[in-house]
């Protein structure tokens, strides 16, 4: 096996590498891969995961004791995932893996932007089909530390071995030689604000406007739902910002002097200020777009502006499953004569 | 009713008063057409509208779901009310009527359309043909001599019936396409609204509207009459403020160049200046020809703009090229195929229409519109001459039955040699009903009468007015809600300004628009294009997104809010207000 083996960097992966580098690994490579700001990161490769639990299973079962666990028997799940859960995160890295981690983080930090850095899980394709695949959402946040990295790496792996996690594998009956994940390592953003936007309306399913929220600081607060967002609907095509809500954003999210990030109270002249202008608000809709047509479809996607340059970054993009699940028949076809549209308006009533 | 004014009333035809049966029905007052208490003669706008729009409806192409539209005056407000088709018999049979005949019109609209024309250029030919008014002391020796056997007062009566006559028939030729043009609009409207929730009405508005719609050719003509001021050097007798007269008068003495201009105005006038200042619906919505001071007004403004090397011309092609752009984007994020293809069939359908929908305004509403109540302004200057009234314009404050009564009592007077009746009868009348029009423009209006529906469907209505449950709603929260800071109406361009608003509630106060000021008017109107380049944004009590203030607004980039329903009464000049043209939303500041 090759140098590189356990690791990819972002520019190296895209969509179709989702099975070794996950969901969140292979959106992060695909939004490269379009040509947008990405903070720079690698992700660990499920391999990795998979000699750390080969080497676990030399030692004692681990895939065969969760598969001996049965769904309904709480005190057997919580056992069972306390044990894995310890032996994952107390477990020594294969050589090869921590080797290459070292490189891959040093480059990082070298080459990169010397911010801390998020420890994101990347489940993969298979298991991330429902995207609420319960304890496969850990993110750790503003790391500075590369042993602290590491730990993290694992605690993401041995998340996989949460009570919820097994639970709802054997719920499913989902065999466990196919649970595998990745771990996404990104230089992090010292964000002035940050947020989600959606191309495709939450509220309507409109494709025509981009949905906009933002809150100060970072996106934590905002995906987490700790603050109420500020709220725009942009006209996807015609820029017109049709809603403006300025909410009353209390608190906001920022890096702590030792890692990790804090809540702080916002400072009161700042809390009713819009924290996008229109003219990002603008450069965020034209993203958006691009991006959308990237994938070919609609898209939920979390951006944040540097607080240094006032660049906005791309942090993550996932397709939108909500509205797309709902749409149905078209709303209207092709008529044989075309006047027959007509008569929706001359020919009948809404209430008879 | 007013107290005080039941005699005022009660000169409006018996059709068109309200009795107490009519308290079962629904009727909501028509604020778009007709914002203020109409004179008793110009009620004949809406009796020539109604009898024509009717008569498209519910006998000629056979609307499936509904008639025409009954109409109401009191306190000189026209109310209007709708006559649902309900009964699925009747509708399927109307349905079967409707595909012969208004499918037949849109199968054939080219075609039709240009016939049009021919027509409506035809009647306006007449109308302008028709002979001056005279009664002269003796018949004239040739009519004599030649036998004609008709004496000269006659001519009086055969020119009031011949343009009361070309009235009811320009209307009907008014309506001849309309209600289809509109309907292919709505049919396209109706689909974006369910495949883009969100899309603004503009943004369809846009899609649809014509770029060299005839609406914009009385501002492009002041931009070239600009051009050519500078050409021929005599731009500086341009100057704010200074009259039409004062500024023609100079001219005539600035030798060739000067003369040189007056021409080129000449031929800006026929037919391009025959444009009101309002919709054409009351009489004293005079044309850029009865006064120049509008297009006068704009004249300042686009010179400098010449002077600074600027292109006043429309970039048309550009223009093209983002409508071509506009309909690609949204057709490409429709979610399918099918509603690709039936979206590209809509769209064409609106796009074959929409110049009828567009142009007919400036034959009829305009030209037409205005050549009637100009030759109705002769005869109210010959009854006046023989003093049945002190002023031309009293005319107005009789119906027009009236006044083919006070013709006839001039014409015998002319041939009996007594002194006419008039002049004993008439005065106190005028003086009466005038008086009454003040008492109702003072009084509030109330936006609905009788049983509010719980859904207003009738396709006419919806189309015409643009009048849904909704829109009722925020109508009636808007006149008991006068304590807020806030005025509703519909988002015609978007953008947000702020600035002092200049409210303009006659033509006349148009020069008092200064660079920067925020118009408030009651409807906006592309013939006010000219001085559209000088303000900031644009308020108005009556228009839809659809409307033509809207488009003007759209085409100069500026924030406007149309139909807001009260925004004169509400807004004091010189108040500072935020104009939010995307939601439709006009704040007072100050």
């Amino acid at each position: 096996m090759g140098v590189g083996a356990h690791i990819a960097w972002f520019d190296e992966i895209g969509l179709g590498d989702r099975a070794q580098v996950g969901g969140k690994g292979g959106s992060l490579g695909e939004l490269k891969r379009a040509g947008m700001a990405v903070p720079p990161g690698y992700v660990v490769k499920t391999r990795a995961f998979e000699r750390l639990l080969e080497s676990l299973e030399r030692e004692a079962p681990v895939r065969a004791a969760v598969a001996a666990v049965s769904p309904g028997d709480l005190a057997g799940v919580t056992a069972c995932s306390r044990a894995l859960r310890r032996r994952v995160e107390e477990a020594e890295l294969p050589g090869e893996v921590l080797e290459e981690l070292s490189i891959a983080q040093e480059r990082l930090v070298r080459g990169g932007t010397g911010q801390p850095v998020a420890v994101r899980s990347s489940a993969t394709t298979e298991d991330a089909a429902e995207a609420s695949f319960a304890g496969l959402q850990d993110t750790y946040l503003w790391i500075k530390d590369p042993a602290e990295i590491i730990q993290r790496v694992r605690s993401c792996w041995a998340s996989l071995y949460s009570v919820e996690s097994i639970s709802y594998r054997r719920k499913l009956g989902f065999p466990e030689e196919r649970v595998a994940m990745a771990v996404v390592v990104q230089s992090m953003v010292d964000a002035r604000t940050a947020g989600v936007m959606f191309t495709r309306s939450p509220t309507t399913g409109d494709r025509s406007v981009v949905t906009i929220e933002g809150a100060w600081g970072l996106g934590s607060a905002v995906v987490g739902g700790e603050v109420t967002p500020d709220r725009w609907v942009l006209g996807k095509i015609t820029g017109e910002i049709a809603v403006r809500e300025i909410s009353d954003k209390l608190i906001e999210h920022v890096p702590a002097a030792r890692g990790g990030v804090e809540a702080v109270a916002v400072a009161e002249e700042r809390r009713r200020m819009p924290c996008l202008s229109d003219a990002e608000l603008q450069e965020l809709r034209t993203l958006a777009r691009r991006i959308e047509r990237h994938y070919g479809c609609a898209q939920d996607i979390e951006w944040a502006v540097d607080r240094g340059s006032g660049a906005i970054l791309l942090l993550q993009s996932r397709p939108e499953t909500v509205w797309s699940a709902r749409d149905a028949a078209p709303i209207a076809k092709r008529e044989e004569d075309p006047l027959m549209h007509l008569m929706s308006i001359f020919g009948t009533r809404r209430c008879p | 009713m007013v107290p005080g004014t039941e005699r005022a009333q009660a000169a409006y035809p018996y059709y068109m008063q309200f009795t107490a049966a009519d308290d079962q029905r629904f009727w909501f007052y028509n604020s778009m057409h007709f914002p203020e208490p109409m004179s008793a003669f110009d009620m004949v706008t809406a009796e020539a509208a109604y009898c024509a729009l009717g008569s498209s409806t519910t006998r000629v192409h056979c609307i499936p779901t509904t008639l025409g539209i009954d109409y109401r005056i009191i306190n000189g407000r026209v109310y209007i009310g709708g006559n649902a088709v309900t009964d699925p018999g009747e509708i399927a049979r109307r349905t079967g009527e409707f595909q012969q005949r208004a499918f037949y019109y849109y199968g054939n609209w080219e075609r039709l359309y240009a016939q049009w024309r021919e027509k409506m250029l035809a009647l306006i030919r007449d109308a302008q043909s028709l002979p001056k008014l005279e009664l002269p002391e003796f018949e004239p020796l040739s009519n004599v001599h030649s036998g004609r056997g008709i004496a000269t007062n006659h001519a009086l009566l055969d020119t009031y019936q011949r343009t009361l006559e070309g009235y009811f028939r320009m209307w009907h030729h008014h309506f001849e396409f309309l209600l289809l043009g509109y309907g292919a609009y709505m049919t396209f409207f109706a689909f974006c609204k369910k495949a883009f929730p969100e899309i603004s009405d503009q943004t369809i508005a846009r899609m649809v509207a014509g770029i060299e719609a005839e609406i914009f050719r009385p501002d492009q003509e002041v931009r070239r009459l600009a051009r050519r001021a500078v050409e021929l050097g005599v731009d500086d007798e341009f100057k704010e403020g200074r009259t039409p007269q004062a500024i023609m008068a100079a001219l005539e003495t600035r030798g060739a160049a000067g003369r040189g201009w007056l021409d080129e105005l000449a031929t800006s006038r026929d037919p391009w200046f025959n444009i009101n200042v309002g919709d054409g619906f009351y009489h004293y919505h005079r044309s850029w020809n009865d006064d120049l001071s509008m297009p006068f007004a704009g004249l300042p403004g686009y010179i400098a703009a010449v002077r600074a090397g600027e292109s006043l011309e429309r970039p048309i092609e550009k223009l093209q090229a983002e409508r071509r752009q506009l309909i690609q984007d949204y057709r490409e994020l429709l979610g399918s195929e099918q509603e690709r293809q039936a979206y590209d069939q809509m769209i064409g359908l609106a796009h074959r229409v929409f110049p009828y929908v567009e142009g007919h305004k400036f034959y009829c509403e305009h030209w037409y519109t205005n050549l009637f109540f100009n030759k109705i302004r002769e005869f109210g200057a010959l009854l006046a001459a023989h003093g049945f009234f002190a002023r031309e314009d009293d005319v107005f404050q009789l119906t027009h039955y009236e006044l083919k009564a006070a013709i006839i009592d001039l014409m015998t007077a002319w041939s009996n040699g007594s002194p006419p009746r008039g002049p004993e009868h008439w005065p106190q009348i005028v003086a009466e009903r005038r008086a009454a029009i003040a008492e109702w423009a003072k009084e509030s209006t109330p936006p609905a009468l009788g049983p509010v529906p719980d859904v207003i469907d009738d396709p006419a209505i919806v189309m015409l007015w643009g009048i849904t449950r909704e829109s009722l709603d925020r109508w009636l929260r808007a006149s008991s809600d006068v304590a807020s800071r806030e005025l509703r109406g519909f988002a015609a361009s978007s953008g947000v300004v702020e600035g002092p608003a200049c409210v303009v509630k006659s033509v006349e106060e148009i020069g008092r628009v200064r660079k920067g000021d925020i118009l408030v008017c009651q409807i906006t109107n592309p013939t006010w294009a000219p001085i559209f380049q000088k303000i900031a944004g644009a308020v108005s009590d009556i228009g839809g997104s659809m409307s033509h203030a809207a488009i003007v607004a759209r085409e100069f980039g500026l924030p406007a809010v149309v139909g807001t329903g009260t925004a004169t009464s509400r807004i004091k000049d010189g108040q500072r207000i935020r104009v939010d043209g995307g939601r439709g939303v006009v704040t007072l500041l100050s």
